[in-house]
């Protein structure tokens, strides 16, 4: 293990033609990615999730992925071949999507797609397969690994269906996580619990979490360090602790305009977009 | 203004028989604002619903305004509670216009002056005119929102039942529509119940809340005493500490069922 960034990412575009007219989604995003807890926050349309899946070479047909250069380790991800980005998912770099009711197979019982998952990446036989898959469903807190492991996707309630997502996506040991709103659809006791698991996971494997979300409390008491975006583009990079001491106006609206439970105000700063956050800042920053 | 007693529901028969509401009693006075809190599967919407007569098999006494509701809900009622729902996507007919959407409360309602009253909601909700022959795919979900809100305020009612008002909207906007709601009630004299799953934003709006869990109301309490940490039923304190945030040593105390 080296200690280079596992992601680098320069200035990476994402351009969209439509019937309507060209829609630029991602317009110059530069950052690394380490073995941190890197949260990317923004409102709907700020390019968060388009982000997260161009790294993966997840973009539909008419959308096109630009960039100086888009890295895992030493392996350019913009230039690799069908072949190899099929290697680079799940092997080294996973995805945990939002929604578990819409990411499992219904048709395919828990335990046979968690261990697909580790078929696929490895040249394990189907008992080390079953063996491996019941020790991912202990390690993400599954009290009855033997009967989820038979269960259908539909029996499973949200929390127990992103649970088994993160077993999926962990099983074959990848060294980057892409979370994208993880816990969205989860009440907040369980959200608690299923970020606790990542948290262990991503802290005991040394991996690296791209966090996606829109909750900025959320990732503040998660994350080490926080991207906001807005309009496709990176408004600032921060540590987490900061995002309370930001000196950008965006930033600063967002947080204030977030009821608290201790806040007692009868209006709440209502966010005032300056139009120069949506002006193009050019390649190179950070 | 608003009293529920004894409140039961239950859906479906044998096997699929569910409990969705358990003995539930609060009220609530003119023009407070009260929340009903909990996760999902709590039973507070099925509480807001059955309010709103959306419900048939309701057991139990509810009454608006010292009135008792009956099985079917009258025009006089429907003039006095509205209700706002959680989807402004789900909410608003797709292929009516603005116009066509606030018109139809007032005209069922036998207001005169409809135009007139139309643009005056629209300016009232921080629309303009311009919104009128509008369907609602051309305007964003919080203007959306918006148009929910004046299509519940064009009859005037007293009460607005809100269903989760702001949960599928971005922050910057959720702000906008609370300050709309908290405006709105301070002019028009409105009593609200609110139902979320948000702490956050149930302390921000309302006075006091009920927090639900499996149906039944563990606890009513203001307010003031939620701020001050001072919940008497640990399911209430548990779930004010996970929506204060992530805090990884926090999290081996909860509990998963009370």
């Amino acid at each position: 293990m080296d200690d280079g960034p596992l992601l680098t990412i320069e200035d990476l575009r994402v351009r969209y033609r439509t019937p309507k007219g060209v829609v630029d989604a991602v317009r110059g995003v530069s950052f690394t990615l380490g073995r941190e807890r890197l949260g990317i926050v923004g409102e709907s349309g700020s390019g968060k999730t388009q982000t997260g899946r161009a790294i993966l070479g997840l973009i539909p047909r008419n959308g096109e992925v630009r960039a100086r250069r888009m890295a895992f380790r030493d392996v350019d991800l913009l230039n690799a071949s069908e072949r190899t980005m099929r290697r680079i998912r799940g092997d080294h770099i996973s995805m945990v999507m939002q929604d578990p009711k819409y990411s499992l197979n219904p048709v395919i019982t828990v335990g046979k797609q968690i261990e697909e998952a580790f078929l696929v990446h490895t040249r394990a036989g189907r008992r080390e397969a079953r063996e491996r898959t019941l020790e991912m469903l202990a390690a993400v807190r599954i009290r009855n690994p033997e009967r989820v492991y038979r269960a259908w996707p539909h029996e499973m309630s949200g929390g127990m269906g992103q649970r088994i997502m993160i077993a999926m996506m962990m099983i074959p040991n990848p060294e980057v996580i892409i979370a994208d709103e993880p816990t969205s659809a989860l009440d907040v006791t369980v959200r608690m619990q299923v970020l606790a698991i990542l948290d262990d996971m991503v802290g005991e494997r040394g991996m690296g979490l791209m966090m996606i979300s829109h909750d900025l409390n959320l990732v503040a008491s998660f994350c080490d360090r926080v991207i906001i975006m807005y309009g496709g583009q990176i408004m600032e990079t921060l540590d987490a602790r900061d995002l309370g001491r930001s000196s950008h106006g965006y930033t600063r609206g967002l947080m204030r305009c977030l009821p608290g439970i201790d806040r007692d105000a009868e209006t709440l700063p209502v966010l005032q977009r300056d139009p120069a956050w949506l002006a193009e800042q050019g390649p190179g920053r950070d | 203004m608003i009293e529920v007693e004894n409140l039961d529901v239950v859906f479906g028969h044998g096997a699929q028989r569910v409990h969705a509401v358990r003995d539930v009693t609060f009220s609530v006075p003119r023009g407070e604002s009260f929340g009903l809190v909990g996760e999902s599967g709590s039973g507070k919407s099925t509480v807001l619903r059955a309010l709103a007569g959306l419900i048939r098999n309701a057991a139990g006494v509810m009454r608006v305004d010292g009135d008792t509701l009956g099985r079917r809900r009258s025009r006089r009622f429907r003039k006095r509670v509205q209700m706002v729902f959680q989807d402004p996507y789900g909410s608003l007919h797709p292929r009516h216009t603005v116009d066509q959407i606030l018109s139809e409360p007032a005209r069922i309602h036998r207001f005169d002056g409809i135009e007139a009253r139309v643009v005056r909601w629209l300016e009232e909700v921080g629309l303009d005119a311009s919104f009128r022959f509008r369907y609602p795919h051309q305007i964003s979900g919080g203007q959306r929102q918006r148009v929910a809100v004046a299509r519940a305020l064009i009859i005037e009612p007293d009460v607005v039942l809100l269903d989760e008002p702001t949960s599928a909207l971005d922050v910057s906007v959720q702000a906008e529509v609370l300050n709309l709601l908290t405006r709105l009630k301070r002019e028009h004299g409105l009593t609200y119940v609110l139902v979320s799953h948000d702490f956050a934003v149930v302390s921000h709006m309302c006075d006091r809340l009920s927090v639900m869990q499996h149906g039944a109301v563990l606890e009513t309490l203001s307010v003031q005493r939620l701020r001050a940490n001072a919940p008497e039923h640990p399911y209430t304190r548990q779930l004010l500490m996970a929506s204060r945030g992530y805090d990884r040593s926090a999290v081996d105390s909860l509990e998963d069922d009370f």
